[in-house]
């Protein structure tokens, strides 16, 4: 029996109908982190022992650079049979000034991606046919 | 500058006895077997015998099992267990640079004469793959399994900016290629050992595009090795005019580094903390020049790590050859070919070798003395006095040695 999708990693994004992605924030000096696993706060010069706040982050930003992969990456990543190119993007979150990688969605045409548009998070298999789900970027258009 | 000819300035310096290489190739050997050969070459350049090395470095491998996770004792073992101390380094790309800063560490603090390091790999085809099994708490594994993204994504990521921001193209990084290989054709050493043209390599397939094959380095069997000494053991053993280790650079990054690295999934956040004055990779070769007491427009000649073409544009940029934005101008201007003002990469970089992780940056290190000891034949740097190294590799890994003469 297939199993039903779930994420690929659990507390990293949420999968309702408006996804997002989780970090971690330090309470005392508001730094961001993402994954949100981090075992300090990653600012070296904070001192506070409280521990870091899981916090959703803005599901928008912007490219800061982009790839289109023609070959399939070795395992452990999954590639679809026969294999089709796929586009990974830099995304640049601008409250959390964070720049964060992902997948970039099914059916959305490389022509329509350059450095500085805007794209949104959505959450998806990591490819057709797995039950992995995991955050992609996905321009935000008409 | 502190710098001069004859080594009127010792503080800090050990000598390079001796450096050997095993050629860079694809033959699926026991990695043991290339590191032995480049041992015992770079101690017979030394003169001096295995039996009288004091400290064994050993670069690991993380892909043979291991034997590879303790390289310092297997190539010990290898060349019969003399009782001599051991340290095996793993800093990724920068293994080979770990390895030397140990045991220049060693020399320096009084603990050693002589020192033996040693880096060796054998290699998979195709990409760089995390070894087998599942590990969804390990951000090299994740990479892969969430995003897919390889090593040459994040080269490719890095290339597109520099379109971006400098207007560059394909073409201009295809240039890099043809200089390397030109450099590399008389390298007994390297892989790859053949012109290219510009028109090979746009037509070359496109792996992640903006970049294609011939834009990437490939992966590579090899060995390297170098003997180090205290500079009185050497002058004791008639080692005349060694050239020297004057600086060695292993820094990791600064919060926040707002480059994306390898294999991080993001940057660190700049919303509370401005980033610092020098990202990673110039911050690398800063603290070399800092602790060797020069600047860039001292230097002779340049090995760094051309992982791709357009990385190594990067390179000149982070090193201070040029500004910010000028590096195409620089190769165009044939500046960093050989005859030109800093030749980068005389010995044909990775892109004749391709790259053998614990072994590359003491191959870098051997070419730098070569071509300070005059002895670079068919791609020999006039005049050289001073050679910088730099490279960098995952998780905040990067490595710059200054060597001089």
């Amino acid at each position: 029996m297939p199993e039903a999708p779930a994420p690929a990693v659990d507390g990293w994004f949420t999968t309702d109908a408006e996804p997002q992605l989780i970090g971690a924030r330090c309470p005392a000096c508001g730094t961001f982190a993402f994954p949100p696993e981090v075992f300090a706060c990653p600012n070296p010069r904070c001192e506070s022992e409280a521990e870091l706040e899981r916090v959703p982050l803005s599901s928008r930003g912007r490219i800061w650079s982009f790839v289109v992969n023609h070959y399939a990456a070795p395992p452990p990543a999954l590639s679809p049979d026969p294999f089709e190119p796929y586009a990974v993007a830099a995304v640049e979150l601008a409250e959390e000034r964070l720049v964060i990688l992902g997948r970039v969605a099914e059916d959305v045409s490389f022509d329509a991606l350059k450095i500085g548009i805007e794209m949104e998070i959505v959450v998806e298999p990591i490819i057709p046919g797995t039950d992995e789900l995991v955050w992609k970027w996905k321009p935000v258009g008409p | 500058m502190e710098v001069e000819a004859g080594g009127t300035v010792s503080a800090g310096r050990v000598a390079i006895a001796g450096v050997g290489m095993h050629p860079w190739g694809k033959w699926g050997k026991n990695f043991v077997s290339y590191g032995v050969v480049a041992a015992r070459t770079a101690l017979k350049d030394a003169g001096i015998a295995w039996s009288d090395v004091q400290f064994v470095a050993g670069g690991e491998t993380v892909r043979n099992g291991y034997p590879g996770y303790v390289a310092g004792a297997t190539f010990a073992q290898a060349l019969g267990w003399s009782g001599a101390r051991v340290a095996t380094n793993y800093a990724a790309c920068a293994s080979g640079a770990q390895a030397i800063d140990s045991a220049r560490a060693r020399i320096l603090a009084g603990l050693c004469d002589v020192a033996l390091v040693v880096g060796s790999d054998t290699t998979p085809m195709g990409f760089l793959a995390p070894s087998g099994g599942e590990r969804r708490t390990d951000l090299d594994w994740l990479r892969f399994r969430l995003v897919g993204a390889t090593n040459p994504t994040y080269f490719a990521l890095y290339a597109r900016r520099r379109m971006e921001l400098y207007g560059e193209t394909e073409a201009d990084w295809a240039q890099v290629k043809v200089k390397n290989a030109k450099h590399g054709l008389a390298n007994p050493n390297a892989r790859y050992r053949k012109e290219v043209s510009a028109d090979e390599v746009l037509a070359s397939a496109m792996v992640s595009d903006p970049l294609r094959l011939l834009q990437i380095c490939t992966t590579s069997d090899g060995a390297a090795a170098v003997v180090l000494t205290s500079l009185e053991y050497a002058k004791r053993h008639g080692i005349a005019d060694p050239v020297k280790v004057a600086a060695v650079s292993t820094v990791t990054p600064t919060f926040p580094q707002t480059a994306i690295e390898m294999p991080y999934l993001s940057t660190d956040s700049a919303a509370s903390v401005a980033p610092p004055e020098r990202l990673f990779r110039d911050a690398i070769a800063h603290a070399a020049l800092e602790e060797a007491g020069i600047g860039p427009e001292d230097l002779s000649l340049a090995e760094v790590y051309d992982l791709s073409t357009a990385l190594e544009l990067d390179w000149y940029e982070n090193i201070g050859l040029c500004k910010e934005g000028e590096a195409a101008r620089l190769l165009h201007d044939g500046d960093t070919t050989l005859g030109g003002r800093v030749p980068v990469n005389p010995s044909g970089g990775l892109a004749c070798f391709g790259e053998a992780v614990p072994a590359q940056a003491i191959a870098q290190v051997c070419e730098v003395t070569w071509q300070l000891r005059g002895q670079a034949e068919g791609r020999q740097v006039a005049n050289a006095n001073v050679g910088l190294t730099i490279n960098q590799g995952l998780f905040g890994h990067g490595s710059s040695v200054i060597c001089v003469r």
